[in-house]
């Protein structure tokens, strides 16, 4: 992670504002910051590259990933589930891995590269992955769609690279691309409808396995 | 979730001296566990000192042929690191039967050894709780306690610790290397780290304030097999009801820790001696202390059943 001027903080501020803090809470922002006992802000600027563009926001520092996403750049596709960390609905990629976006505070990924399910694909030029969840009916509601989504296709890319998983028999050996290993892999995605063998179906599609 | 301010550490002596002189502060690496705590306000630190970035994320060998693991690397490069799945594979084996693979893609070392309890009425702020609001009573000890500890509880709280990796790390007597707030470094053995509930469940580890985890370290391998068996409700990404980490040789002696029993994870080594002569044998002795509630009472015999096919499986192996 990168250490950008933005929240270049000394150490001094840190004790001021160690007595001081319930009286920062109602405060605006770093421009408002008075040359008091009260020098740190509650919110900051975050750099983001999402989808492929940079992104810059002004942040409330409790604000997650997710909601920066939802709510502030607007991209609604990555859905809010049990918000923590339970569903895997806010599954996205940061930096090529799958991480629940809502138990992840924005201004922790400064500079890094977020993918969400509408950089995956678009509705004329579909991921594989979205195509294969079309063609083997991969859902019902749809609601935990996109975290199933990303979720796959970084189990493709985690098996690929040989990482081992709960269900891998000889940790010493690279993992096959089996339904077994996919359905341990993708256990923190919930489907409420209950779509999983479609899901495993679109995934051994694109991974290329041969029932 | 409450308001905050938010600073990175510039080095693990600057982080261990902003978290000593700030009321309150926590340490954010992964915050996997601590973001969902603040959410739910359980936890409400008025400061975060984000330690990530500190360069912490190395697994280096050390000289005497043990492994140094930096406090900030993640459970899924842990788990998948090559010498890890060679040499201590009880490791990989724990840590890829916790959470799912979201979770483990953030979730840290350090993090790890440091997550709370998933007890129920911890997370229910209208239940009493003396480990989330010391002196307020403990709900678990009346309450639903199925999940609860077997042995080593008090009437103060009854809770588990929920890590598969701390039992792993138990098991092959890892230690914890921290840096104080004077800049001074020290090392605390597994077994000392975690503590006891007693009369004080609010304090959960022998960390003094503002000390910073900077690594774990492993000694140089056992040999021998290695397994991790988890029992749970359901076949992934859910805590242990039992689980067993074991490091068993040809010779059937070997080394066994148990979790979801207790406040820490569960060793006796007096009774590892027991090991050839079966699970029985050595459970009878581990739980020999245990005080289980009706609820909970089939860990004990779980625990010793669960034991009993790790034993058979390995022999299967050597």
């Amino acid at each position: 992670m990168s250490n950008p001027a933005n929240i270049s903080t000394s150490r001094r501020d840190v004790l001021r504002a160690g007595g001081a803090v319930a009286a920062v809470s109602g405060m605006a922002s770093r421009a408002a910051a008075q040359p008091t006992e009260i020098s740190l802000p509650v919110t900051s600027q975050v750099h983001l590259q999402v989808n492929g563009k940079p992104q810059t926001l002004e942040l409330d520092l409790r604000t997650t990933l997710l909601d920066a996403l939802r709510e502030h750049l607007h991209l609604t596709g990555t859905k809010k589930g049990c918000d923590h960390g339970q569903c895997g609905a806010c599954t996205v990629l940061v930096e090529g891995r799958r991480i629940n976006s809502c138990l992840s505070l924005a201004v922790m990924h400064e500079g890094e590269a977020i993918t969400t399910i509408e950089g995956l694909g678009t509705p004329d030029n579909l991921h594989p992955m979205q195509a294969a969840f079309i063609k083997h009916d991969g859902y019902q509601c749809g609601y935990c769609t996109p975290g199933q989504i990303c979720s796959a296709v970084a189990v493709l890319d985690e098996i690929k690279a040989g990482l081992p998983s709960h269900v891998t028999t000889d940790l010493t050996a690279t993992p096959e691309l089996s339904a077994v290993e996919m359905r341990e892999r993708m256990s923190g995605n919930i489907c409420r409808c209950g779509a999983y063998s479609n899901i495993i179906e679109a995934m051994s599609e694109v991974g290329g396995l041969t029932a | 979730m409450k308001s905050f301010t938010y600073v990175r550490a510039k080095s693990p002596a600057d982080a261990a001296s902003m978290a000593a002189s700030t009321s309150g502060a926590r340490f954010i690496a992964g915050g996997t566990n601590l973001l969902d705590l603040m959410k739910l306000e359980i936890e409400t630190p008025p400061h975060l000192i984000d330690v990530n970035g500190l360069g912490l994320d190395k697994i280096e060998d050390t000289p005497s042929g043990g492994l140094r693991i930096g406090a900030l690397v993640r459970n899924t490069d842990l788990a998948a690191d090559d010498r890890v799945r060679r040499d201590y594979g009880v490791l990989s084996r724990a840590l890829l039967a916790g959470a799912s693979g979201q979770l483990r893609n953030k979730a840290t070392t350090a993090g790890n050894l440091l997550q709370r309890t998933r007890c129920p009425y911890f997370y229910d702020t209208a239940q009493a709780c003396n480990k989330r609001q010391p002196g307020s009573g403990c709900s678990a000890v009346r309450g639903f306690s199925r999940q609860h500890a077997i042995i080593g509880a008090s009437t103060a709280c009854i809770a588990t610790h929920p890590s598969d990796m701390a039992v792993a790390m138990r098991v092959l007597d890892a230690a914890v290397e921290t840096v104080l707030p004077n800049g001074k470094s020290r090392q605390i053995k597994m077994k000392d780290f975690h503590r006891l509930p007693g009369a004080t469940p609010h304090i959960e580890t022998s960390l003094q304030s503002g000390e910073f985890i900077t690594a774990v370290t492993l000694p140089k391998p056992l040999g021998g097999t290695h397994v991790y068996h988890k029992v749970r409700d359901r076949a992934s990404y859910a805590f242990a009801l039992v689980s067993v980490a074991a490091v068993i040789q040809a010779d059937g002696r070997g080394r066994v820790a148990f979790g979801g029993v207790a406040h820490k994870p569960w060793r006796v080594e007096a009774a590892e001696r027991e090991l050839p002569n079966g699970a029985a044998a050595v459970a009878a002795r581990v739980f020999a202390d245990a005080v289980p509630t009706p609820e909970n009472e089939f860990k004990r015999i779980l625990a010793e059943r669960t034991l009993a096919g790790v034993l058979s499986e390995t022999r299967g192996r050597s």
